[in-house]
């Protein structure tokens, strides 16, 4: 089979000792900064890249990889230790998980968040293998309408679907494309948005808009409201599960994966929705309902499970389609742009051998997270106690260093430190960040294919309706639009619709 | 929390809606001032889009402004290390902020391992750490660190600074 060939092809590429040692260094690396607060995953690639520019791209890839999974799993070891978590995919699993920590079974929450990332991680990764290049034959026959089409969806779903406020994420993913136009028109070579400074000519570095955003912002914002006591963080041994809490896992493993990869791998994408939804699924088939919300393992295994397929899933468009749906991916798509790279339908022909490497290399940093991170659980748990001063000086320090190394120029960290302060505000007024990350990155795509699309009609925006796929997907985009209309009026014409869920069903109320 | 800091509250928000319609306005003006000739090859031109994003920009302003005054909040973001109960702490942010610009302001001039000591350093004492001394060998070792890891194994010379010749 030709996807099973070029998979082995793969395999042989990233375990080259070079490479190998790079998956090694991006696990471990990952897995830090997924535990330590302030810092994570996309955070730490945008941060890597100047340093990588020195390297083969695929190799930094390999890294990436490593990085974008251990994140994952470093994410989930601080919401069991502590309770509070550091991204919203890793919410759910802190609801059982933090209690178990509590009743002293820290080491089993420990052990089934691992096993079912694993076992999740390693599903979800050969599902992205087989579909991949399936979407891939789908989406050569595309033409710019329908790209057109689907970076709109991408971004509009993502703004629309996830956070609180619908509102607000449409106003950071604004201010994003509005970043995304700074520099050179591509076509015509005017410059926008420059106000005359040369240094804007180029644009402004995705680095250093990444960094400012994530690190500089994130950075002042816990500062300006650093908790003064110390945390209580859950000592733990080895991780390790008994013959029962293996015969309560599995199941919600595999369900959980079930749930996360389909969900990562829409346009919308998101590990939020599918680990809810796994935990919901498992409290309701689970034989110990009462242990629930005591520290049911169930719901430990389940959402961690649909967690890490949710983060295979995402990396589907991302390859086959170039479109990110969070915001490590997304990162990872402009890394592929900063080493020439176009990403696209075209890459698995284009750079063959460089994605297949890099799918190899998840299946390698699956296993590896699995293989280090269970006896080294003890020593995460022990950077947890790095002391906060430390830690954000730090995090300001490679910050720096980061956006300074792309281009050597003092400028550049007076950008950063405006994006940061922008970073600040958005913060502490509940704008979304992911919308703008993915504006700025998607923004001057869209425009191309916009450009593209209208070159071809000549002008007629009747050119944008001139792919079937394009008009399905503008349905669709509609369809999210209205919903909370749709909704209103469903609810207004029937009433009785909220008596239909069981009163302790534990479903979250979606309705504004 | 007093009537008083809520209403403060609300209005600082209003500056959100302030900056997205300032931003706005300035993507219109700046691709109103674009002079290009219509071309047959590019009909969109490189005007269209920043008209669609001010006018996006402008209209989401507009409706943030009355979603605040309508009582809306944007819900401010937590995380392992934040402590939402107490306000913004100006007395860390600013010296913060004074490190960083110090570092920006030394870094061509005195080079990246002073500019960086002092970053570090200044950020640790700002965050709240009292071990002088400590800290500043760390600060300097950190510094130190980074310019000889990027110069050797990276080949990015980071500017030497002041310290020309000795480094």
């Amino acid at each position: 089979m030709d996807v099973w060939s070029s998979l082995m092809d793969g395999f042989a590429t990233a375990l080259t000792p070079m490479n190998f040692l790079y998956a090694v260094i991006g696990v471990l690396l990952g897995t830090a900064v997924g535990v330590l607060p302030g810092l994570g995953p996309a955070m730490t690639v945008a941060l890597l890249l100047p340093v990588t520019y020195a390297l083969e791209p695929t190799s930094a890839f390999i890294m990436f990889a490593g990085i974008y999974y251990g994140g994952m799993y470093g994410g989930s070891t601080t919401s069991i230790l502590l309770n509070t978590p550091g991204e919203s995919s890793s919410v759910v699993t802190a609801i059982e998980g933090n209690k178990m920590a509590k009743a002293g079974r820290a080491a089993q929450a420990l052990a089934t968040a691992a096993i079912g990332s694993f076992v999740a991680g390693t599903i979800g990764t050969a599902l992205l293998a087989v579909f991949a290049p399936i979407v891939v034959e789908f989406a050569v026959s595309l033409g710019a309408p329908s790209y057109f089409a689907i970076m709109v969806l991408a971004l509009l779903a993502v703004t629309a679907v996830l956070g609180n406020s619908r509102l607000r994420g449409f106003a950071s993913l604004a201010l994003g494309l509005a970043i995304g136009l700074v520099g050179m028109d591509s076509v015509t070579g005017q410059r926008r948005l420059t106000f005359g400074q040369p240094l804007l000519a180029d644009g402004l570095d995705i680095v250093v808009v990444a960094v400012a955003i994530f690190a500089v912002g994130e950075a002042l914002w816990v500062a300006a409201h650093l908790r003064r006591t110390p945390l209580h963080v859950i000592p733990v041994g080895r991780p390790w599960m008994g013959r029962k809490d293996w015969s309560r896992s599995w199941k919600p493993w595999l369900r959980g994966t079930a749930f996360g990869f389909p969900f990562g791998a829409l346009p919308a994408g998101g590990a939020e929705i599918p680990t809810f939804l796994s935990y919901v699924t498992e409290k309701r088939l689970s034989k110990h309902p009462e242990e629930f919300g005591k520290g049911a393992i169930e719901g430990v295994a389940g959402p961690e499970a649909a967690n890490n397929a949710a983060a295979a899933g995402t990396l589907t468009p991302m390859l086959a389609l170039g479109l990110p749906t969070n915001a490590t991916a997304a990162v990872m798509l402009a890394a592929f742009t900063s080493y020439g790279i176009q990403p696209g339908p075209q890459l698995f022909s284009s750079q063959g051998p460089l994605v297949w490497a890099l799918i190899a290399s998840l299946f390698i940093g699956n296993l590896l997270l699995l293989l280090i991170n269970l006896p080294l659980a003890p020593l995460w748990a022990k950077l947890l106690q790095l002391p906060r001063p430390y830690l954000y000086a730090g995090i300001l320090f490679f910050a720096t260093l980061g956006a300074y190394s792309v281009n050597l120029q003092a400028f550049d960290l007076v950008l950063l430190l405006v994006l940061g302060a922008l970073g600040f505000m958005m913060r502490r007024f509940g704008l979304p960040v992911l919308p703008l990350i993915l504006g700025v990155i998607l923004g001057p795509r869209i425009e191309g294919q916009l450009r593209k699309t209208l070159q071809l009609s000549a002008g007629d925006p009747v050119g944008l309706f001139s792919e079937p796929i394009a008009v399905v997907i503008y349905i669709i985009v509609g369809l999210i639009l209205a919903w909370p209309l749709l909704f209103k009026l469903v609810r207004r014409n029937r009433p009785e619709r909220k008596t239909l869920l069981p009163a302790n069903s534990g479903a979250a109320d979606y309705s504004d | 929390m007093s009537p008083l800091t809520t209403g403060l509250k609300g209005r600082a928000e209003l500056g959100v809606a302030l900056l997205l319609g300032a931003a706005g306005v300035l993507v219109f003006l700046d691709a109103n001032g674009l002079v290009t000739p219509y071309s047959q090859s590019d009909p969109v031109g490189p005007k269209t889009v920043p008209y669609i994003v001010a006018g996006m920009l402008v209209v989401c302003a507009v409706l943030l402004a009355i979603n605040v005054i309508r009582g809306g909040q944007g819900e401010a973001e937590g995380g392992e290390d934040v402590d939402l109960t107490h306000p913004a702490d100006w007395k860390t942010i600013l010296p913060l902020a004074g490190a960083f610009i110090l570092n920006i302001l030394l870094i061509d001039w005195a080079g990246w391992v002073i500019s960086g000591t002092v970053l570090f350093w200044g950020s640790v004492l700002a965050l709240g750490s009292r071990r002088y001394v400590r800290d500043g060998l760390i600060s300097v070792a950190l510094s130190l660190l980074t310019f000889y890891g990027f110069y050797l194994g990276l080949g990015i010379a980071l500017p030497a600074g002041l310290l020309e010749g000795i480094l």
